[in-house]
């Protein structure tokens, strides 16, 4: 077709996206001033709180935007655990600059793991990733070198003053808040991100329409990969221990279904207000036993039955708030506001 | 120079079990054309459109774009070579804008850069009608607009070739006649149309040529008056029987 029309002017930031990113990035610079005054117990929690939330934005990506619906991802947050200690322990690289090498050791195992995961769909595609994340677990098992089922200490902080250590750590988990939501904002913003959107909504329509769909989904496997074994390479960091059950086991999965689908799945704030919603219930709540299951399986319930958006999607479809925009806005006088 | 024919589906069939859906089906179309597909419900119409787009594989026979036997490619890659596809039931991004809809069709499909697909966008939804709702989000569209989105959306692509299926399907007269019209002007730029239609005199008053299928199989094809006046198309399709009919 040629190409006569005169362009329209497009927008993409809001004044409320502005004042977000403005208060986020103040957010941040308080959160990073934490090693110089706040206990360490808090700080624990942070670091914590920083895996959840960058697994749980990559399982969105995922499950959210890609449609796959993986509970497997703990096979990817285990092999970035296991790839930590294994540099860190066995090859003495400084155990910190593992976790971005604990990122790339999980994005390594997805590129073939894909290529049997991906020939299944929906509910299939969901077991085999289960499946998966169990036959790592059982491989790791069974590497006595590696303390089989019962894992091993990482030795390599040994030496480390304890400070200096809860400090890196501690940056290390801001460092990677900011970049899994940060990097999940300008993947959506670019044009993979208005694919896997489109991919989304209609995956046959977005194949008709000229998007690669299997490339686009291995592209975000891959990706989500990388950003889950990061967070479970600075989880065991943190943990200081690793075991296959702890790194490869099932209650990770309850634990991303209950952010994002709680704070809203298909949305990059969703993830954020889910793991605070969790964090909070789980400081009121601990001390109350096996009631704080219970509560916390009520809300889940309530949310999905009156909020199937979750909170972060009731609000933004009765508001026009967006911390993270991605709409093209047209500006034009032919276009209604 | 335009390849003749631009599109040629040769000999193609599909069965689902023991059902026959596409009969050894063949039909080509050359640039400017627009071919008419009429067909009761169930002849296999959007099949065949689905064994072009690549959406169904066919159990025999092969497709071929510009003289290239594209069989085998997925779909995108055919929306790429220029197949570009509208769906009967409405498939918009529901959680994108009307004018990201547009906006994967001309990067993704048309392979237009940033700057070229927004001016695609903006041109097709002039064309289309759609330009005043081009911040809406496609999911709130009703079912008329929806329609337009997808006609917009094939078109944003670039096609060579643009499968239209009942697009007019549900429009008022006044609505169908901006269709004949849009379509009239895609012809003029050298695309070839293929239009499944049942409202006919949307289909006469654009198609160049027109085949009819029934049961999977092409029973006639054309000159679009001649054919939709022969006794076999008026049993068929129109249910009239063929006594009735005049001077046969």
């Amino acid at each position: 077709m040629t190409i006569a029309a005169r362009e329209l002017r497009v927008e993409r930031w809001t004044p409320a996206s502005r004042l977000g990113a403005m208060l986020a990035a103040a957010a941040g610079v308080a959160l990073a001033t934490f090693p110089f005054w706040a206990p360490s117990d808090i700080m624990r929690l942070v670091v914590e709180f920083a895996c959840l939330l960058a697994i749980a934005q990559m399982w969105n990506l995922l499950a959210g935007y890609g449609g796959l619906i993986s509970i497997g991802q703990q096979a990817y947050i285990g092999l970035g655990g296991y790839g930590l200690v294994v540099l860190a322990n066995d090859a003495h690289v400084n155990p910190f600059f593992c976790v971005p090498l604990g990122g790339l050791a999980a994005a390594a195992f997805a590129v073939p793991t894909s290529r049997i995961v991906f020939r299944l769909a929906g509910g299939y595609f969901a077991v085999g990733t289960w499946v998966v994340a169990e036959v790592y677990r059982l491989v790791f098992a069974n590497i006595a070198a590696l303390g089989g089922g019962s894992g091993q200490s990482l030795t390599a902080l040994i030496g480390i003053p304890r400070d200096v250590r809860e400090a890196v750590t501690y940056w290390i988990a801001i460092a990677l808040m900011a970049a899994t939501t940060g990097g999940v904002y300008w993947l959506l913003q670019s044009r993979l991100g208005l694919a896997l959107t489109a991919i989304r909504d209609s995956e046959t329509a977005a194949e008709s329409q000229g998007v690669d769909v299997a490339r686009t989904k291995f592209i975000v496997y891959v990706a989500a990969a990388f950003g889950s074994g990061c967070a479970g390479a600075l989880y065991f960091l943190n943990a200081l221990r690793i075991s296959p059950d702890a790194a490869f086991g099932m209650s990770w999965i309850p634990l991303l279904f209950f952010t994002v689908v709680i704070g809203g799945i298909g949305t990059i704030e969703g993830p954020i207000v889910g793991t605070l919603i969790y964090f909070v219930m789980r400081q009121f709540l601990s001390d109350y036993g096996s009631w704080y299951l219970i509560v916390l399986g009520v809300v889940a319930i309530v949310v999905m039955i009156w909020a199937p958006r979750g909170i972060w999607g009731l609000l933004a479809a009765r508001t026009s708030w967006r911390i993270f925009p991605l709409a093209h806005i047209v500006r034009d006088p032919r276009v209604d506001a | 120079m335009v390849p003749s024919p631009l599109v040629e589906v040769r000999n193609v069939s599909k069965r689902y079990g023991s059902l026959t859906v596409t009969a050894n089906v063949s039909l080509t179309v050359d640039a400017g054309e627009v071919l008419g597909i009429l067909g009761p419900n169930g002849a296999g119409k959007t099949t065949l459109f689905n064994i072009m787009s690549g959406d169904v594989a066919p159990d025999a026979g092969a497709v071929f774009l510009a003289g290239a036997d594209i069989t085998k490619l997925p779909p995108h890659e055919r929306c790429r070579r220029g197949i570009g596809r509208s769906y009967q039931i409405a498939k918009p991004f529901g959680g994108l804008s009307v004018y990201e809809n547009v906006l994967v069709a001309a990067l993704f499909g048309g392979r237009r850069s940033g700057r070229e697909a927004n001016a695609v966008c903006a041109e097709v939804l002039e064309l289309t009608g759609l330009m005043r709702k081009a911040n809406r989000l496609a999911g709130t569209l009703t079912l008329l607009d929806r329609k337009r989105l997808e006609f917009a959306r094939a078109l944003g692509t670039g096609p060579t070739v643009l499968l239209l299926d009942e697009i007019a399907g549900g429009l008022t007269d006044h609505e169908a006649q901006d269709v004949v019209a849009t379509v009239s002007a895609i012809r003029e730029r050298g695309i070839a149309v293929i239009w499944i239609e049942h409202v006919v005199h949307a289909l006469l008053a654009v198609a160049t040529r027109v085949i009819v299928l029934d049961a999977g199989a092409k029973i006639a094809e054309g000159e679009p008056h001649a054919v939709i006046n022969s006794p076999q198309v008026q049993r068929v399709y129109m249910g009239v029987d063929v006594e009735v009919e005049v001077g046969a």
